[in-house]
């Protein structure tokens, strides 16, 4: 009773949404202020439909109702509570309510906070919307309907893949599929713009805070897949060129050009067809990725059942969102009013360099993740692209833009002074070649590559440093003045520099696990020790444990550092008997920023057992940049002057920036 | 600087960076693809020593030894002909024989592959489609199971 009516009312938000999609626009149209309220009412509405639907699938998989299909498939009685309400999305069907719940909240959030949008503007984005939520609504009833029964319900359900019975399903699918249809948001407005052929700095300003919102998501929901790998996989890797990162990277860039951008079409009202075009490739690439990820053309962890008419249909969506929005700009991106030109070495300028690598980066990876589905499509070669390739392009390409996000920031609008801007960046110069001296030093020798880059990182993180005291004048005016101004300073100015800052943290985990990391795989006894960099593993024995639906064997390790005990170590692995699965749980411990990872392999005849252990300097750094990345974007967003729909006039800045 | 003047500075520096990109793709995709072969690709399409190829199949059942040092030996087959496999290393968790597998690596000149990567399936219900479908074109394939 419960599913069906999960089901009934997933049909009923399906019909708000198809209200919405004519109503709100046809009263733009004709102006009529009461057809364009409709929408504010229906995206609400929908909202609480799809929540009910999806609070309705949760109670069925809580109370293992398998007579579900969905239900049946990915849960069992004995797991535990957390799994089962994750498990919720960790099945196709499941993951696709979630997707268009959260498409239904942001659409509500539109409606809520939107009363300062003109109202033509707000009707015809809901619209929008509503067009994306229909598509979707109708691609989970017709082909993927989480409610379906099964006609003789068995007594147990099948289990949860174990690799998804981890905290990271509860966390990574979520965040990442608000990053991906926050975009929907960004989308709308451009469609929108491009309909009512009218767009000025104003919607900049509207379009900015949902962008920021969307990428501070997909930020967070990258670096947690990431981190999740890294963990679960056994082996420690946490970036593997992967069709499906790859899929979730692409809207990341694309996003993060479009953030970018936006900020100079609200200053100086440039770059707007430009900005318009980022705002619909940015969702046409998260279209992309669900497609990958959903249509079954790749085969992958994340690919929970292949079935051909769904990947025709979520096809269908994909040509007729992306073909329609791209015609729609060729039509009517020549009636958007130009904007003023700018020098090229200009705060603009450099905003727009940044553009063109990003959106390169994002081409190259583009080209890497889909040549060999059209090859295949074309001649039937089965090919793979793997990591040589992204290294060796998207890595080449991102140098020359981590050089210059120090000089961004430094830049003054309009006309930029880049000798000036070098003078400045001196300190920050002369700390990325003390450390990229060091890093050589300390490496003894080896490729000098790692060196530039931890040299790199630490330029990105001084300059970083560089812009905010030279926006507060620290060291060229009294202490407690500059601490003043830095109070004063406007929030979107911290969270530039924090975000930046955070770019090069990351690129300095990553260059110390690539560069540095040590690897050893040895089959030992009880009693017998291996080592790694100075750290002993001394293996005392192995012992069986029960856990609630799985049977593990746990290796126990005492770990010693140049002979003093530092602790202990438990990896497992664990045999999931309803799935007939192993499953291998690596046993972190972790040093500052750096971890020792030990993962168990299989046993031999003689009571050797295979023991995979890895030194991973700096790995935690990758994640830690991430989270920063996210906490510069949220500052950023608390700023007043970017509250969501309140164009308020910018405060009068000049008084809290020193003379440049 | 006029308008014209920036407007061509501005498209001269995309294209350049744009020129750089193709570049280092065409350069760059010409030694990163791997090609993925079935066993009886191999055998008939004589694939070189040397070229560095995606295996995929089954592993044989039986054919699995292991030496010192974490040698292991195995073969691939679609059911149609097989290949011995040697690698070194530790195998993945889900490796199992009669189970899907894929092999990176080259042969060498006596019909052997060396694999320097293997990767084995996620779950019992994944199998790596590229050897799907080689194991289809042979005729041995069960269907998806359910």
């Amino acid at each position: 009773m419960i599913a069906e009516l999960g089901h009934y009312a997933l049909v009923l938000a399906l019909g708000l949404a198809l209200v919405q999609s004519s109503v709100p626009i046809w009263g733009a149209r004709t102006r009529d202020p009461a057809l364009m309220a409709v929408g504010t009412s229906t995206a609400l509405a929908q909202f609480v439909f799809v929540a009910l639907s999806f609070a309705a699938l949760t109670w069925c998989h809580v109370a293992s109702d398998f007579s579900l299909i969905t239900v049946f498939e990915n849960s069992h009685s004995a797991k535990p509570l957390i799994y089962k309400i994750t498990g919720v999305w960790g099945n196709h069907e499941g993951s696709m309510l979630l997707w268009v719940l959260i498409l239904a909240l942001f659409g509500a959030l539109v409606a809520a906070f939107g009363a300062n949008l003109p109202a033509a503007l707000k009707a015809t984005v809901l619209a929008v919307q509503a067009w994306i939520a229909a598509a979707f609504y109708l691609f989970i009833l017709v082909t993927s309907n989480p409610f379906a029964r099964i006609p003789n319900p068995p007594f147990e359900g099948r289990d949860l893949n174990p690799i998804l019975q981890d905290p990271g399903l509860a966390i990574h699918p979520p965040l990442l599929y608000l990053g991906y249809v926050g975009f929907s948001i960004t989308f709308s407005f451009a469609i929108a713009a491009l309909i009512e052929g009218r767009i000025d700095a104003a919607w900049a300003r509207w379009v900015r805070p949902w962008a920021l919102v969307a990428w501070m998501f997909l930020t967070l929901g990258i670096a947690m897949g990431s981190f999740w790998a890294y963990y679960t996989l056994g082996w420690g890797g946490w970036w593997f060129w992967d069709p499906v990162e790859n899929a979730s990277l692409m809207p990341w860039l694309a996003g993060t050009a479009l953030l970018h951008s936006a900020v100079v079409m609200e200053k100086r009202d440039a770059l707007k067809i430009w900005t318009v075009l980022l705002a619909i490739l940015a969702f046409s690439l998260s279209l992309v990725g669900t497609f990958l990820v959903r249509s079954g053309v790749l085969v992958s962890v994340h690919t929970f059942a292949t079935d051909p008419a769904r990947g025709v249909f979520i096809l269908a969506i994909l040509v007729l969102f992306i073909g329609g929005s791209l015609a729609l700009y060729a039509w009517r991106a020549s009636t958007l009013r130009q904007g003023g030109l700018f020098a090229p070495v200009s705060r603009e300028g450099a905003l727009l360099l940044n553009n063109l690598f990003l959106t390169t980066l994002c081409a190259t990876v583009f080209v890497g993740t889909l040549y060999p589905l059209a090859l295949e499509a074309l001649t039937g070669d089965k090919i793979s692209v793997g990591a040589p390739f992204f290294n060796a392009t998207a890595g080449r390409l991102a140098v020359p833009l981590l050089i210059a996000i120090p000089f961004g920031p430094l830049l003054a609008w309009k006309r930029g002074d880049l000798y000036g801007v070098a003078q400045r960046l001196i300190a920050a110069l002369a700390v990325a070649i003390v450390a990229m001296a060091a890093a050589f030093a300390l490496a003894g020798g080896g490729p000098v590559l790692a060196p530039f880059v931890v040299g790199l990182a630490f330029f990105v993180m001084a300059g970083a440093l560089t812009d905010v005291a030279e926006r507060t004048g620290l060291f060229r005016v009294p202490f407690a003045a500059a601490l003043g101004r830095a109070a004063g300073l406007p929030r979107s100015a911290w969270g530039t520099a924090i975000a930046h800052f955070g770019v090069g943290v990351c690129l300095l985990g990553i260059v110390g696990e690539t560069q540095w990391g040590a690897e050893r795989v040895a089959a030992i006894k009880p009693g017998e020790t291996i080592s790694v960099r100075h750290y002993d593993f001394t293996l005392d024995g192995l012992a069986q444990r029960r856990g609630p639906n799985y049977q593990e064997r746990v290796a126990h390790f005492t770990v010693r550092r140049n002979g003093e005990v530092i602790g202990s170590m438990e990896p497992a692995t664990r045999v999931f008997p309803v799935r007939q699965m192993n499953k291998s749980e690596a046993a972190l411990m972790t040093r500052g920023t750096s971890q020792l990872y030990l993962s168990l392999g299989d046993s031999d005849d003689n009571g050797a057992v295979t023991v995979r252990l890895y030194h991973k300097p700096l790995v935690l750094l990758i994640w830690i940049g991430a989270v920063v990345m996210m906490a510069g974007g949220a500052l950023s967003l608390s700023d007043r002057r970017l509250r969501v729909g309140a164009p308020r006039p910018a405060r009068s800045k000049p008084a809290l920036q020193p003379a440049e | 600087m006029t308008r014209r003047q920036r407007r061509l500075l501005l498209i001269g520096a995309g294209g350049a960076v744009l020129g750089v990109a193709i570049a280092l793709i065409l350069i760059t995709l010409k030694d990163s693809i791997v090609f993925f072969n079935s066993p009886t690709d191999v055998v008939e399409k004589h694939v070189a020593a040397g070229t560095r190829i995606r295996l995929g199949g089954l592993v044989k059942p039986g054919s699995v030894t292991r030496g010192a040092n974490f040698a292991v030996r195995f073969e691939v087959t679609d059911g149609n002909k097989a290949i011995p496999v040697a690698y070194s290393g530790a195998l993945p968790d889900l490796f199992r024989e009669g189970q899907g597998v894929i092999a990176e690596g080259r042969m060498d000149g006596a019909g052997t592959f060396e694999a320097d990567t293997i990767l084995a399936k996620h779950d019992e219900n994944y199998m790596p489609r590229e050897v799907a479908d080689a194991l289809k074109k042979q005729g041995h394939w069960m269907g998806e199971k359910k």
